[in-house]
């Protein structure tokens, strides 16, 4: 029986060790167990659910590991030791039933508490008050409750993420836009329409909150309210091609004069780089074999 | 042992073998192509699920090779994506379904003292079935392998975007196994609900045959819906057809749905059989009755219906309305409950019993510990905003792993450890199979926990390579230590298994004094099963036969028969 009881020495450490760990570690390094967080606050939130939850499940994790772990060094086959013949005891069976319908119940309920604040838009900080604008909500499109935000459009295409800033008209096609690195002033409330042009994608800044999958033919909405200056990185979540690993995108938030010059400067570029290919246009239809 | 029941009262000998024509017995391997033997055509499926088992594994430990450095350049995007995509098609459709398939077609019979399946010919069509998909499937790997995921979400799997016969092996794959599992599922059903040994009344058929029956229902059920959405995409790529087509009013969403329609069940088609397993070999080593044979059966048949009502809990981040999210986040809880009454009555099995530490019972206790770890996680994916962050990360891939890695897999260890003695008449080295637990322990639990912290600082699933940020690096390399560790354990059971079919000591008939019928029978049992099938009295007729025996050679201790095992169950 020695190696026998070796093997099961060494189970018992190693799930000691595992269940040391879960119990410990939060203190010691913050981030091992929970999401990302810190960018913006339904990120926050997203992780405290995550915590309240985690621990339930330390919990649970705890006393089956543990009952199972005792009961198999406890009960081992030894000389003279006799089963109990039990069938079952429908008490016992009807408590426990019940207690995890009820540890259920609870974890449903501070979902429930929690849900508003990760999915609903915040109003946005003073400071940005002049780059935001009235955004309106439809169907699953939530906005502020003081109903103005930065709204922008996220679309995917293999393998890069496209912004369209807007620019207080109604012509969608002479907006301000960007690829991979998206610019949002500090403080605003930034809603997002996520797209997709080809496959699914899925649009993720794990500090910025969760993911929202960009499928051709939908919009999905999702929010964030950067609350400090920084870049924030992220990339696409959902299988889309060969690349998919490298479809990245990035969340740079500056104070909003700042986001402002950006818009102003993407702009001219974009009606710089128009004007030049007018040009070259020009010069190909006057003659086909110029350089452009 | 046979003889000396048939002299009991209640085991009296019937003729019940008539013999129509005597036919030559057939050499080797025509034999074995031409079975319809339940028992033959059982191994057939063990090995050839097996042998897939293997093979997925080494694609396992390929990416894993990739993963286990930052910006790694040995493989490439696309032999990346091929690998991810067969690795989980054939872990699915060609290892842990019909594997179950596999041990239910050797015990289910044997198991409810039928001398073999309802419909023999159409047992050995679903094998040849199986295999044919599979060799369709592995064919790809001759002109261009699918890379769209084991799911092949719409667009990606269109012909547009997945160019080549890929996207259409692995169709004709589900189709081909679809069938397979189908015809299979209706053989099981027709044989449980009407072959049963005499006595033997819903109330008594042993809980792995319940959830065999369970499976069958769960694959009539799923498999169709499938087939269908398949079908679409095929038509979709080749005829012209639009019905995941965006740009022409399809709709990418109709896949997702279609394909978890059948998906989530699915899961529960692998594990549930695994928890009958674990139902069988826990009362056997524990020497205890099983702890509430009834809310265990009861809570397979409920797992099976709610598993039909979860599947958009793969979706909560697609535009979905509160409402959806909310559903399948409420049903997924549910789910969450008739789980939980079988772990507890699992260690509530153990409690009290003296438990001997064969291989299969660690095995099976390594299930319960892992398993726990997959339900807990289960209910925190399951809560919409959070899996907001999780979906589509490590954290589901540790997550997922752990229920049908850690959970289903080991259970098949359970089995094969404690049927082999069964199939092959010979004993597995008991030595060899705790070293190969214990890697297989330590490997797992290596590979996959650290996972969940991959997931968590923010590293998706599905990609060929990362950046260095972080403790990534450090991360991925302990998975893939642990994922070597893992293989090197599975690697000791094949050994063992190759050891013991020739030189394994002999088994007898019984030799982990269990409780089912199929240890009634001589090991491996004879073309027909039993000589005789004896009355069924109770969840364990073995029990209740090995005391008649004592009693009356006067050779046990044992009381005789009590009166509780003649009414209980």
């Amino acid at each position: 029986m020695a190696p026998i009881n070796r093997r099961h020495i060494f189970t018992a450490v190693l799930l000691a060790a595992v269940a040391g760990c879960l119990a410990l570690a939060p203190a010691a390094m913050a981030d091992f167990l929970t999401p990302e967080d810190g960018g913006s606050p339904n990120a926050d939130r997203i992780d405290t659910l995550y915590k309240i939850v985690f621990a339930v499940g330390v919990v649970v994790f705890i006393g089956v590991e543990g009952t199972l772990l005792y009961t198999l060094i406890k009960f081992r086959a030894r000389k003279g030791a006799v089963a109990a013949q039990i069938h079952g005891n429908t008490r016992l069976e009807i408590g426990w039933t019940v207690g995890a319908a009820l540890i259920l119940v609870v974890l449903a309920t501070v979902t429930f508490v929690a849900l508003p604040g990760i999915r609903n838009p915040e109003n946005s900080d003073a400071e940005a008050s002049a780059v935001v604008a009235p955004v309106a909500a439809h169907g699953e499109k939530r906005v502020p409750p003081d109903g103005k935000a930065l709204n922008i459009e996220v679309t995917g295409m293999q393998y890069v993420w496209r912004y369209t800033y807007p620019d207080g008209d109604d012509n969608p096609l002479n907006n301000p836009y960007s690829y991979e690195e998206m610019v949002v002033p500090v403080g605003a409330t930034v809603t997002l329409d996520i797209r997709a042009t080809d496959v699914a994608h899925s649009w993720w800044i794990p500090e910025l909150g969760g993911k929202m999958d960009a499928i051709p033919g939908y919009t999905n909405y999702t929010w964030f309210k950067v609350t400090k200056p920084g870049v924030y990185r992220g990339q696409c979540a959902e299988l889309c091609g060969r690349n998919h690993a490298n479809m990245v995108a990035q969340v740079r938030a500056v104070p909003p004069a700042e986001y402002e010059q950006y818009i102003e400067r993407l702009r001219n570029d974009i009606s710089a780089a128009n004007a030049a290919a007018a040009e070259s246009r020009r010069k190909l239809d006057a003659d086909p074999q110029a350089t452009p | 042992m046979a003889a000396d029941t048939a002299t009991s009262p209640a085991l009296e000998p019937v003729p019940q073998i008539t013999a129509h024509e005597v036919t030559r017995e057939r050499s080797g391997i025509i034999d074995w192509l031409t079975t319809t033997d339940h028992k033959k055509i059982g191994i057939l499926y063990l090995v050839t699920t097996f042998v897939f088992f293997l093979i997925g594994g080494v694609e396992a430990l390929m990416m894993r090779l990739q993963l286990g450095t930052a910006e790694n350049t040995l493989l490439d995007p696309s032999t990346f994506n091929a690998l991810f995509t067969m690795h989980g098609t054939t872990m699915i459709f060609l290892f842990v379904v019909p594997i179950m398939a596999g041990f239910g077609n050797y015990f289910v019979p044997l198991m409810i003292g039928a001398r073999d399946m309802a419909f023999p010919r159409l047992n050995a069509l679903s094998y040849w079935l199986l295999l044919s998909g599979g060799v369709v499937f592995y064919a790809s790997l001759f002109f261009s392998p699918p890379e769209a995921g084991w799911t092949m979400y719409t667009p990606l799997s269109n012909e547009t975007f997945s160019e080549g016969g890929g996207v259409d092996a692995w169709i004709f794959l589900v189709h081909l196994t679809g069938l397979s599992s189908l015809v299979g599922a209706v053989n099981f059903y027709v044989t449980i609900a009407n072959m049963r040994a005499p006595g033997m009344g819903w109330g008594r058929l042993p809980l792995f045959v319940w959830t065999i029956l369970v499976y069958a229902i769960l694959l009539i059920l799923a498999l169709p819906v499938i087939a269908g959405a398949v079908t679409l995409l095929l038509t979709d790529r080749h005829f012209g057809t639009h019905f995941y087509d965006p740009t022409e009013g399809g709709s990418p969403l109709l896949w997702q749905h279609l394909f978890w329609f059948f998906g989530h069940p699915e899961v529960y088609i692998m594990v549930l059989p695994a928890f009958g397993i674990i139902s069988e070999v826990l009362p056997v080593f524990a020497r205890k009755p099983i702890f509430g044979y009834k809310a265990i059966a009861a809570s397979s048949v409920v797992i099976a219906f709610l598993g039909l009502l979860v599947w958009a809990h793969h979706m909560f981040t697609t535009p979905s309305p509160t409402v959806v999210l909310v559903f399948f986040m409420m049903s997924s809880f549910l789910i969450g409950i008739p789980t939980g009454i079988k772990i507890f009555n699992w260690v509530a099995t153990l409690w009290r019993g003296t438990i001997e530490f064969k291989t299969p019972l660690i095995f099976a206790a390594g299930f319960i510990s892992q398993f726990t770890i997959g339900g807990i996680t289960g209910i925190i994916v399951a809560i919409f905003p959070v899996d907001w962050q999780l979906h589509d990360t490590y954290f589901v891939v540790a997550h997922f792993h752990y229920t049908l890695m850690g959970g289903a897999v080991f259970a098949v260890f359970a089995g094969i450890y404690y049927w082999f003695p069964k199939i092959t008449g010979r004993m597995m080295n008991e030595k060899l199979g705790m070293w190969s637990f214990a890697l297989m322990y330590i490997g797992f639990n290596l590979t996959f926990l650290i996972q969940h912290t991959i997931g968590l600082d923010g590293m998706p699933r599905r990609v060929y390579e990362y950046p260095d940020v972080g403790n990534l690096v450090l991360y991925n390399r302990i998975s893939t230590i642990g994922a070597f560790v893992l293989g090197l354990g599975i690697l000791l059971t094949v050994i063992n298994i190759l050891r013991s079919v020739k030189r394994g000591p002999v088994a007898g008939p019984d030799p982990w004094k269990a409780n089912t019928l199929e240890w009634f029978s001589t090991s491996p049992p004879p073309d027909n099963n039993f000589d005789v099938i004896p009355r069924v009295r109770s969840v364990e007729p073995m029990k209740d036969i090995r005391r008649q025996i004592a009693y009356q050679t006067g050779t046990g201790s044992e009381a005789p028969p009590a009166a509780e095992s003649l009414v209980r169950g």
